[in-house]
């Protein structure tokens, strides 16, 4: 592999404490590494910023609802096809993007490795079928597991160790990465057209609470020491007063402490807080209530976050939270997809626009820049758009030009038709706080990746890593005459590489790179009890046998990157 | 001593039973017996073991007659004929597996064709609604876990989908319907006495090419509101009775088939249905599923979806996807004369399109990949035989309801034959090469 040797840069990376300090950085066989030999290829960044490549940490990019959203909605190709082009295969779709432009656009923007957060177990093959067309991003993908009927008949009892047996047979049969959370129980109760509001609400037959499913699957995911912890999206998204339920979520996991040999430290990954940070009862006195919650995760250090920051764009939003969209169908009066998933989950998808003429859409782009600008420690909180649903992953730039400029988000403010309410009803209008080059490293890049157990591999630039680099044509030492130069900036990467290779070139794709599906193989004693209870509902509740519930082979993860997990000594 | 391969996945139909078990003989050669199949999945699995099968390419003489010829040679022939077109078209896909569907879409954006798969004169009209109003829909073991109200509107599954009923709309024993069909009600509208519609509880003999009517009439009724005395042939009385069994369930799941989706009034009735069981979902829960016909149409409308952004009738001579039914749909492009060469796979147009399509497909380069002998293989200039997906060769299909089925490879086709995905390949480097793409 050719050798690389970048010079000259401002190298911002937290996991050393490089911060804008001009460093080389060496690549060789797909490695950082101390010295590269004098043959190696020299990158001059001069006048640049040079981070690690990023890390998506919640993101809805393959799947079925995903691909539902695409083939509903033909209008959001309109005006954004590209066509074949080098390397790049044909793309389109500006909410929703084939794979093949999903992979080029997080590329272009200096990301390398990305998360899917909603993989229905029974539908593990199709998801890894597009994770297999997205190129050059290394991916994993989090099974849903807040509404699995296993999940609710071993925890009604606290039976933890038959949870986490069933969790690691899962995360083997589905390749999967992490325990994903979708409103705990609201999901099972809308297979009868029912919801969970509060963590309190007993889920209908299974005589379980929300609660109570969260505290278990805390429990197991700790008892088998998975790289991330327990991903949650709680129930009550979206409404005017959901923060209190968001609250009393975050509190189930007061004295839970990580345990696991990848350095992560939370047991709670808190995602898309945004939408769960509402006050108000009513869509008419609907108010910011970020610094409640992010109050809260600022003191309990056992807490992940990420915002969900609203883009204002015309969007498809689709989540497992299936009540959720049959309410939002109901809001806006846009289609209504929904599927419901035997045992399993549930997804629904719904177009929606966020509108800076809509004081509601406006409170909620500055909740979620609240959000990251209240809080404490750039290590716990990432930003997201949860793509698509707050907004495209392409406009990561723009979030982080309102992130990084307090000039660019008065200009948005003023923008505002409603420019008023959205200063009474949050506190936008008096942060002044700019994030930093190195808080951005910590928020995209350091902090997601040790959120994820990914810390040895990605997310910094410390020899030994993976020589996953993204060079942003970005002068850190000149004053940022004009906001927008710093979104031109982070949209298009002068470089990037991945795995040592040199995807990028000049915003351009260079190479399709070896892109890796991640997942955990965790192993745990043998366990016959939950053997013959997977048996069992396969044999009767199931529409597929058991035998053709796996996805292996070439065709689904041609190449696999699993993180070894031994919970056998428990 | 004979073998059981047991979990065997059934390459026919949208209902792709995963458990049959194939009984091969000592040598894996040979398929002796077929258990838990229907006939029409049987015939399936036995049809690979005729003596007569065509094993190799075949091109047509001038004079009408067929020569044999190799599988280079016929790779030869299609990526020539392709990449030589100015508008090829490249239609079916509909019964092959995803790999092959993936490939071939390489192709087709190294050629510029227009895509396309069989649910043009089929489910077409289906996407199309589903892109105006949505598609609140749900996996089959929700509907054998949970419906207790079933509707079965313009489909037969008795005869098109013989074990949907029994393993997952009527008679299973699911968690919550313990009593097996006792626990649900069907209702089945069809203006012929069907046998799905001698099993109903209420049989609505609806007049020919009224659906739309008696959709609307459906939600009229559920807000009770004003009825004329009759409506598509119905009286109101059956109407306002259905309506408030439906409402009544906990659980409605309503299928739909051809009757509904190519009868007049095509996409809109599908339209007034969506919207029915999006009504219903404001009483109790209910879902609404498209009886898909091949094994794979769905897989296909996947891979096109998340490659192209769109699920059918996909152009791309333009150098990116648009979609346009009606416009970029095989059927139009063949009347309209349009297209100037067609590659047929996993697909028989020759015996379902009209006459005036199926010469144009005979006048033009045309290849047919198919197992078969087939109208359209013998309309066509090359005939590729093939190994039969799902029998000669595994790969991954969807079921009606979208789930992913990796199917199975039971015995070896006849030797040397290539598979669908092997046969593109081949077809795929040859293009790149003549186009001049690395």
């Amino acid at each position: 592999m050719t050798e690389y040797i970048i010079k000259n840069g401002h190298v911002f990376d937290p996991v050393q404490g490089i911060k804008g300090d001009k460093k080389d950085i060496s690549i060789k066989d797909g490695k950082i590494v101390d010295k590269v030999g004098s043959g190696a290829k020299v990158i001059d960044a001069k006048g640049m910023t040079v981070m690690a490549g990023a890390v998506e940490i919640h993101s809805h990019i393959a799947g079925p609802k995903v691909n539902l959203g695409r083939i509903y909605r033909p209008e959001d190709k309109l005006f954004t096809c590209t066509p074949t082009k080098g390397h790049e295969r044909m793309g389109g779709g500006n909410s929703i993007p084939t794979t093949f432009k999903t992979g080029y656009e997080y590329a272009k923007m200096g990301y390398t490795t990305a998360m899917e957060a909603a993989m229905p177990p029974m539908f593990s093959r199709h998801v890894h079928e597009e994770i297999r067309d997205t190129p050059i991003i290394d991916e994993g993908a989090f099974p849903v597991l807040g509404n699995n009927w296993f999940v609710m008949e071993y925890l009604k009892n606290n039976e933890v160790e038959n949870t986490a047996a069933y969790i690691a047979w899962l995360l083997r049969a589905t390749k999967g990465y992490a325990v994903k959370v979708v409103n705990p129980g609201g999901t099972e109760a809308w297979a009868w057209g029912l919801n969970c509001l509060t963590v309190n609400d007993p889920v209908p037959y299974f005589d379980i609470t929300p609660a109570e499913i969260v505290k278990g699957l805390i429990q197991a995911n700790e008892y088998l020491g998975l790289p991330h912890s327990m991903h949650i999206h709680p129930n009550n998204l979206g409404n005017p007063g959901c923060y209190e339920t968001t609250l009393d979520t975050l509190k189930l996991a007061e004295g839970f402490k990580a345990k696991n040999k990848f350095g992560r430290e939370q047991v709670m990954h808190l995602t898309h807080t945004q939408f769960h940070s509402y006050g108000g009862d009513t869509w008419a006195n609907f108010e910011s209530k970020a610094k409640e919650v992010t109050d809260y995760v600022n003191k309990n250090k056992n807490i992940t976050i990420d915002t969900g920051n609203v883009t204002l764009d015309e969007t498809t939003t689709m989540t497992a939270d299936g009540p959720f969209e049959h309410h939002l169908t109901g809001l806006n009066h846009l289609k209504w997809a929904n599927v419901d998933v035997e045992l399993e989950t549930a997804a629904g998808v719904v177009p929606y626009i966020y509108s800076p003429n809509i004081s509601v859409c406006a409170i909620q782009w500055a909740i979620g820049l609240e959000i990251a600008l209240m809080s404490k420690d750039p290590m716990r909180c990432f930003i997201t758009t949860d793509h698509p649903n707050a907004g495209p992953f392409t406009r990561y730039p723009r979030v982080i030009k309102w992130l990084m400029s307090t000039k660019a988000r008065e200009a948005q403010v003023n923008a505002f038709k409603h420019k008023d309410k959205v200063l009474s009803a949050t506190s936008i209008g008096s942060l002044d706080r700019e994030i930093s080059l190195y808080e951005l490293a910590q928020m995209t890049r350091a902090g997601p990746a040790k959120s994820l157990g990914l810390t040895s591999i990605c997310g910094g630039l410390k020899p030994g890593m993976d020589a996953d680099v993204a060079i942003y044509n970005f002068n850190p030492e000149k004053p940022v005459a004009n906001p927008d130069d710093i979104e031109t900036a982070f949209s298009r990467c002068a470089h990037v590489f991945k795995s040592g290779v040199e995807v990028v070139t000049n915003g351009e794709i260079a190479a399709t790179g070896n892109k890796r599906t991640l997942w955990v193989n965790a192993k745990v004693n043998d366990n016959p009890q939950v053997m013959r209870d997977i048996n069992e509902k396969f044999l009767k509740y199931y529409s597929i046998s058991q035998a053709n519930y796996e996805s292996l082979g070439h065709h689904f993860v041609p190449n696999p990157f699993a993180l070894e997990v031994d919970a056998t000594h428990v | 001593m004979t073998k059981a391969i047991p979990d065997v996945i059934c390459p026919f139909c949208g209902t792709l039973c995963d458990d049959l078990e194939i009984i091969v003989s000592d040598d894996g050669k040979k398929i002796l017996e077929v258990y838990n199949a229907c006939v029409i999945g049987t015939e399936k699995f036995m049809h690979s073991q005729a003596t007569d099968r065509v094993t190799r390419p075949r091109l047509q003489q001038p004079d009408g007659s067929w020569k044999e010829i190799s599988y280079e040679e016929a790779a030869d022939y299609t990526a020539d004929v392709l990449a030589k077109a100015k508008k090829p078209l490249m239609y079916g896909w509909s019964s092959t597996n995803c790999e092959a569907q993936s490939v071939g879409n390489e192709i087709a954006e190294l050629t510029r064709a227009c895509c396309d798969n069989t649910a043009a004169v089929c489910h077409g009209t289906t996407l199309i609604a589903v892109q105006d109003i949505g598609l609140p829909s749900c996996t089959l073991g929700e509907v054998k876990n949970r419906a207790d109200r079933v509707i079965f509107w313009g489909c037969n599954p008795a005869h098109a989908h013989p074990r949907h009923m029994a393993r997952y709309s009527i008679f299973p024993r699911g968690f919550f319907t313990g009593k097996g069909q006792k626990s649900r009600k069907l209702i089945v509208v069809d203006p012929r006495v069907t046998d799905t519609a001698k099993m109903a509880d209420v049989h609505l003999q609806i007049e020919q090419g009224r659906d739309y009517e008696l959709l609307n009439a459906f939600r009229v009724a559920f807000r009770g509101e004003w009825l004329p005395d009759v409506v598509a042939g119905i009286p109101k009385e059956k109407i306002y009775e259905a309506a408030q069994t439906l409402k009544e369930g906990r659980f409605v799941i309503i299928f739909f088939g051809m009757g509904v989706t190519q009868s007049l009034s095509k996409n809109h009735n599908i339209d007034e249905a969506i919207a029915v069981t999006k009504d219903l979902n404001d009483y109790t829960k209910a879902s609404i599923m498209p009886m898909r016909g091949h094994y794979n149409v769905t897989g296909s409308g996947e891979v096109f979806a998340w490659q192209f952004g769109f699920p059918y009738s996909v152009d791309l001579t333009r150098g990116f996807a648009r979609y346009n039914p009606g416009d970029t749909s095989s059927i139009d492009l063949l009347a309209r004369q349009e297209v100037d060469a067609v590659m047929v796979i996993g697909s028989d147009p020759g015996a379902h399109f009209p006459f005036k399509c199926v010469k144009e497909i005979s006048k033009v380069p045309s290849v047919c990949i198919d197992p078969h002998l087939t109208p359209t293989s013998g309309v066509s200039k090359l005939h590729v035989p093939v190994a039969f997906a799902g029998v000669e060769v595994g790969g991954n299909a969807y079921r009606m309801d979208n789930v992913p089925i990796d199917m199975r490879k039971v015995v070896e086709p006849p030797a040397g034959m290539l598979t669908d995905e092997e046969f593109l390949i081949m077809v795929r480097d040859r293009v790149k090469k003549i186009k001049g793409v690395a």
